[in-house]
Parts: structure tokens; C-alpha cells; sequence
């Protein structure tokens, strides 16, 4: 059954710290940043942090670095690439999951309030645990599988229009930006698959190249695997790289019904 | 580990859209239908069993405003469960994804469970000689 509230350990109550802006700020925005650490014993807390806006780069990512190098180097996020090819620093920026890389400052009103990807275990601050959600990954086995002999002196080979419906589905990063948005996601990650790899799932079984699809399909035919998606579409609405994982699941959906009748 | 992993926040913190919304309204709706349209169902049941006085109770609880106001709320949940039935009954056939579309299906399931709630009971009223 799904617990709709925080565990007693993860009620954001602790006492948060408050660093105010430099003297002299203009352009001044807070951050209101979730902050755990697993040595202090304590519950999580938002610490706020006051910048000046004329003195920071323009992404959220950004405003996380200064305040790691200047203000408070205890704040602890991953990041990598900066521009949105990674999906190192996914997290929930003001209520919706998103990169801090690609998520300007300007689009928030007011306070920024940043959280860990939600309904996950939380290693440090805005560092959530992603070991599951990688196995889960493993368990859809990403990769092209053949039983044909592979063609003398060349690659498979795909057509142009073969190749298109790969479009939409491969350029996925796995950030977990919509498995970490989507309801049935957060109540059933145990079973349920979630919508980044589902969509990976599609991304193989749509590959004209791959000769696996009938056992692909019958890995995902369970009630939790792939049917806990209620279009809910909290994954589209987030997806950073513009996906719809929604509607690639209803693809598999229709492959299911396509090879029963 | 020195302190047990916390679970990151997710329903508090989370920004509404209303995909999201009419997903959680088909279960309440269902809901209601289910445990109130069928609890006051065998009330009415029980009523006509227990006899005439007990009958006449139930009846005139029934036309009381607060009664009105269960009858208003039932019919609601009733189209609105239909509607947002139709619209998950297209999007299982593949229609319906982008995310424009999702959105002005769901804007629409909401408007017309209003509008049809409001037609039934102007049909009711007029029908009966209540107006």
C-alpha cells in the first residue's frame, strides 16, 4: 500500500541555516536548498542561501557552484557536463524535476526551492541513491540482441525510415527525471518499471536490427512491470530532452495487444 | 551508517499539473461511486423494508438540502468518472499523448462533467414540474 507521508527520519524539520546576501547585492534571489547529511544525525532541512543574481551565471547549476565554492562547501549535488547531455544534475527545481543545467534561474518566481529527485533514498543532500533504478535498467537488457550471423565485412544495416523510429526514444540521457515524477513510480518502484525504462525498453524493441522482441515483450507482460501507468504524464510534462515516455509506453502496450490477436 | 537514508519529499513538494489531477479524480470519483452511491443504496433499501414511516424518513432526508447536495455530488462523480473513462479508453488505443492534447482532454473532461451535470439536473427539474 502506498504511504502518502515521509517516514519519521525524513521530515524536513531540522533546524536550516540561513546565509544572507553579500553587502551592496541588487539583484538579490534565496535558494532554498534541501540539505541531509548522513553524519550529523539529524532530520533533513532547508538551509537558505541569498545571492546576487549580477555576480552569478545564469542557471540554477550555476547558482549551486558558487555556493559550493564560496559560500558553503558542505552543499553537496553531482553534476558533470553543464549543458544537458549528462543527467548528472537532475533534481526538483520549484516543484518539478528538471536538470540545473539547462533550467535558468529567470523562470522561477520567487524563491528557489530545490529538493532531491523525489521519493528516493537520499545518500547527501541533493544526492539521491541510484543503484535501483540502474538495475532496473540492466534488467530491460539494453543492448542489441541477434540470433542471426553477423553480416560478412559489415554492420547491420538499418533503412533511413527504420532508422526514424528510433527518433524520440534514443536521445534519453536516464536522469530519472520522469521515473522520480511519476506516482506510480514513488508507490510501486519496487515492481513497476517506471517511464525511463520503459522507454528504453521501447528504444530496443523498435530497433529493426534487434531479433529479440517476442522475448523482450514477454519480460515486460507482468501486471506491475509495464501496467502501472495510469497516463498520469508527469513524465512528458518533465522530461528534460522534450520525451514522451508516456507515449512510448503506450507503444509496448499496443505491441502486447498486436501479437495476442 | 551512521543514520538511516531518508526518503527524499515527493507529494509536498510537487507542482500540480492536471494530467495529474484528473488521474487522482477518476479514483476518487470511483470511489464515491462505489462506497457512497452503494451505501445509500441499500439505505433506501433498508428504508423501503423497514416500512412506511421509516420510508418517509428517508425520503425526506433525501429532498432536504443536504440531501440535494449528495445527489448533486453523486451525479458529478458519475459524469465526471465516465468522461475521464472515455478519455483513458482513447489514450489505451494510442490517441491523446502529446502533451498538448493530454492537457485540453483533461480541461475538457473537467468542463463536461460540469456542464452534463448541470444538464441532468435542469432536465430533472423541468421533468418533474419541480421548476
Amino acid at each position: 500500500m502506498a504511504e502518502f507521508t515521509l517516514p519519521a527520519n525524513s521530515k524536513i524539520n531540522g533546524k536550516g541555516k540561513s546565509y544572507p546576501a553579500p553587502n551592496g547585492a541588487t539583484r538579490v534571489r534565496t535558494f532554498k536548498i534541501y540539505r541531509w547529511s548522513p553524519d550529523d544525525g539529524q532530520n533533513p532541512r532547508y538551509d537558505s542561501y541569498a545571492l546576487d543574481l549580477d555576480d552569478c551565471g545564469p542557471m540554477v547549476l550555476d547558482a549551486l557552484i558558487k555556493i559550493k565554492s564560496e559560500i558553503d562547501p558542505t552543499l553537496t549535488f553531482r553534476r558533470s557536463c553543464r549543458e544537458g547531455i549528462c543527467g548528472s544534475c537532475a533534481m526538483n527545481i520549484d516543484g518539478a524535476n528538471t536538470l540545473a543545467c539547462t533550467m535558468a534561474i529567470n523562470d522561477v518566481k520567487g524563491d528557489v526551492t530545490i529538493t532531491p529527485l523525489p521519493h528516493m533514498e537520499v545518500v547527501k543532500d541533493l544526492v539521491p541513491d541510484m543503484t535501483h533504478f540502474y538495475a532496473q535498467y540492466a534488467s530491460i537488457k539494453p543492448w542489441l540482441q541477434t540470433v542471426s550471423p553477423e553480416p560478412a565485412l559489415k554492420e547491420r544495416v538499418q533503412s533511413p525510415d527504420d532508422r526514424a523510429k528510433l527518433d524520440g526514444l534514443y536521445e534519453c540521457i536516464l536522469c530519472a527525471c520522469c521515473s522520480t515524477a511519476c506516482p506510480s513510480y514513488w508507490w510501486n518502484s519496487d515492481r513497476f518499471l517506471g517511464p525511463a525504462i520503459l522507454l528504453q525498453a521501447y528504444r530496443w524493441l523498435a530497433d529493426s536490427r534487434d531479433e529479440m522482441t517476442g522475448e523482450r515483450l514477454d519480460a515486460l507482460e507482468d501486471p506491475f512491470r509495464l501496467y502501472r501507468c495510469h497516463t498520469i504524464m508527469n513524465c512528458a510534462t518533465v522530461c528534460p530532452k522534450g520525451l514522451n515516455p508516456a507515449k512510448a509506453i503506450a507503444e509496448i502496450k499496443k505491441l502486447m495487444v498486436a501479437r495476442a490477436i | 551508517m551512521a543514520h538511516t537514508r531518508p526518503l527524499s519529499p515527493h507529494l509536498t513538494i510537487w507542482k500540480w499539473r492536471i494530467t495529474m489531477a484528473i488521474s487522482i479524480m477518476h479514483r476518487a470519483t470511483g470511489m464515491a461511486l462505489v462506497f457512497a452511491g452503494l451505501l445509500l443504496f441499500a439505505l433506501w433499501l433498508l428504508a423501503a423494508a423497514a416500512g412506511k414511516e421509516a420510508y418517509e424518513m428517508f425520503a425526506g432526508l433525501a429532498a432536504s438540502p443536504i440531501g440535494w447536495l449528495i445527489w448533486v455530488g453523486i451525479s458529478w462523480s458519475f459524469f465526471q468518472h465516465l468522461l475521464s473513462g472515455i478519455r483513458h479508453l482513447l489514450m489505451d488505443s494510442g490517441w491523446g499523448y502529446e502533451l498538448g492534447v493530454a492537457r485540453a482532454s483533461a480541461i475538457w473532461v473537467f468542463v463536461g462533467a460540469v456542464l452534463l451535470t448541470a444538464a441532468f439536473w435542469a432536465a430533472f427539474c423541468f421533468g418533474s414540474g419541480l421548476v
